[in-house]
């Protein structure tokens, strides 16, 4: 089976946003896309799965699906679960070294880059950064192994 | 009561909030493209009138110079400008003498200046002092610093369901033990009023000493510091459409004179040698360095702008609002709003149905209205009513039922959306 790039699937994101032609739009779409995350079991909503400096609570665990990571995550508001819906279709399912190596840059491009800005604290940041250290891990066990 | 030629006529002249408004060249604005701004968050900071910012430009324009001890023309003005801020702002809050009221950055540092100065002299181990459940943490965490370094311990007033203050426990709690009684004039997240001069009379009569804080009071309500009685009060020129980075702590003369200096430096000393130093009189012993003069006299245009109003008649324009924003939320289905003491300032803290805050506010962000959400800096609070936080609308009395009704369309649109 052939995974979808990272570019790839950010194109595909752009191009499904660009129907929409005012806010209200996307963000209704953002939370149904909300709805779709892959959710994260409540087990494992624990301090140690916790992103920081999030307005609303965020958790998010990484875990490996033959050589890729696949990612699973819950959040208590229904605009942060869209955002995370959509790094995760982005990142999750990839090789660990893409994921290490990605430039995220779609959520600027489909305007909501809002929420990446320091005076959010909503630490949509802080998930990419997670997610990615979370796949730099697995690619070094990888090399090591 | 003076006598009333006509029972019938107003107290007051109509307030004109259209003349208001156009003092303040943010509200003209707009966001996210086309949005005219809907400025509802006034409890985190007010915007600025045209006199405060043309003050600040006239002073670095024209007066610009360091204060105190400048033998030259320019720092004459700017000593006199600074000096004469601390006067308008004494004279505003009806304090004794100017020296009593100290420049700080703020509220926070007014509260932390008192925790530091006065409390180790104050407070000796099983002493108490008594916060509440609704305070703001810059009025809780310097007292549980104190108290961890003196060994006091903090006794805390619950609040009820509606929000006010129980009042009864606050008098059980009162004893000889009570060293201090550290109070929110207006709940910053409940807009609750609290009965301070109540509460500092009872404080009193057991021996304690009370700080006020007024970070949300001063742009809502004449304060009195004499009539108050209370031992310091803090507040912030941000919320009371001065300037960032200035406050003021007022206290009374005879505890400020018997308490250290916070902070050594320039500015605060009487004669400096390496066998002692002496201290400068107040308010200059708790003013180490150069001071923030700009804000003081941005402050000062501030007190300014509201003393050029008719308090009463923006007490009666806020209370209209307060009442009318009430009204108009509560037609919302599902919409619970958090803090109904039945004394209360123009803030309305709420949620809706099961949609966190957080959603609600980027929503309304959208279209152009700004709110606060998450714990308000007082998660004790937020605990107390088991939520994660609230949105908040804080009304000033630049505010208009416009605004109020531009709130509840915006809210009625993305319901449908968060549910």
């Amino acid at each position: 089976m052939e995974t979808t790039s990272i570019p790839e699937r950010e194109e595909a994101i752009i191009n499904e946003f660009m129907l929409f032609d005012d806010w209200m739009g996307k963000y209704e779409y953002l939370i149904e896309l909300g709805k779709d995350l892959p959710l994260i079991e409540d087990a494992y909503k624990t301090d140690d799965f916790r992103i920081r400096g999030c307005q609303s609570q965020v958790w998010l665990r990484p875990d490996r699906a033959n050589s890729h990571v696949v990612y699973r995550a819950d959040s208590d508001a229904m605009i942060t679960k869209g955002l995370i819906a959509l790094l995760i279709r982005v990142l999750s399912d990839q090789p660990p070294a893409a994921v290490a190596e990605a430039d995220v840059q779609f959520l600027e491009e489909i305007g909501l880059k809002e929420h990446l800005s320091s005076t959010r604290k909503n630490g949509l940041q802080s998930m990419v950064q997670q997610m990615k250290a979370y796949a730099r891990a697995l690619a070094q066990d990888e090399q090591t192994a | 009561m003076p006598t009333s030629v006509d029972s019938a006529a107003p107290r007051t002249q109509p307030f004109d909030v259209a003349a208001v408004r156009a003092q303040f060249p943010t509200l003209q604005g707009t966001v996210h493209g086309d949005q005219p701004l809907v400025y509802l968050d006034n409890a985190a900071t007010s915007q600025k009138p045209d006199m405060v910012i043309d003050r600040i430009r006239a002073y670095y324009a024209e007066e610009n110079s360091n204060v105190h001890r400048g033998v030259h023309r320019l720092s004459q003005v700017a000593t006199d400008a600074y000096e004469g801020a601390r006067e308008k702002i004494a004279r505003f809050i009806h304090a004794a003498h100017t020296h009593e009221v100290i420049f700080t950055r703020g509220t926070t540092e007014g509260i932390n200046l008192v925790a530091y100065s006065l409390g180790a002299s104050l407070l000796s181990a099983g002493d108490e002092i008594i916060v509440s459940e609704m305070e703001h943490h810059s009025n809780i965490v310097p007292w549980q610093m104190l108290c961890e370094r003196v060994g006091a311990t903090l006794r805390v007033i619950p609040v009820s369901d509606a929000g006010a203050l129980d009042y009864t426990a606050y008098t059980d709690m009162l004893g000889e033990q009570t060293g201090l009684v550290a109070i929110g004039h207006i709940s910053n997240a409940l807009g609750t009023i609290n009965p301070v001069q109540q509460m500092i009379a009872d404080a009193h009569a057991v021996g304690a000493l009370a700080l006020i804080d007024g970070a949300q009071s001063t742009q809502h309500t004449r304060v009195d510091v004499q009539a108050l009685d209370c031992d310091f009060f803090c507040f912030s020129g941000h919320k009371m459409f001065g300037p960032t980075g200035i406050g003021v702590l007022y206290g009374k003369e005879a505890l400020l004179n018997a308490m250290p200096p916070f902070q050594g430096g320039g500015d605060m000393i009487d004669r400096v040698s390496f066998e002692g130093t002496t201290y400068d009189a107040l308010p200059h012993k708790f003013e180490a360095g150069t001071p923030h003069i700009e804000g003081a006299i941005g402050l000062g245009a501030a007190v300014d702008f509201l003393e050029g109003l008719d308090m009463d008649a923006v007490q009666a324009h806020e209370t209209d609002l307060l009442t009318y924003a009430t009204e108009q939320l509560q037609t919302i289905d599902g919409l619970r709003i958090i803090g109904t003491a039945q004394e209360k300032a123009s803030v309305i803290s709420f949620l809706m149905g099961d949609a966190h805050p957080y959603d609600v506010g980027t929503l309304l962000d959208q279209m152009g209205i700004a709110v606060r959400t998450g714990h308000h800096c007082t998660e004790p609070l937020m605990d107390r009513y088991g939520i994660p936080g609230t949105v908040r609308a804080s009304f000033a009395l630049y505010n208009t039922r416009d605004d109020v009704d531009r709130l509840v369309q915006a809210l009625q649109r993305i319901q449908p959306l968060l549910s």
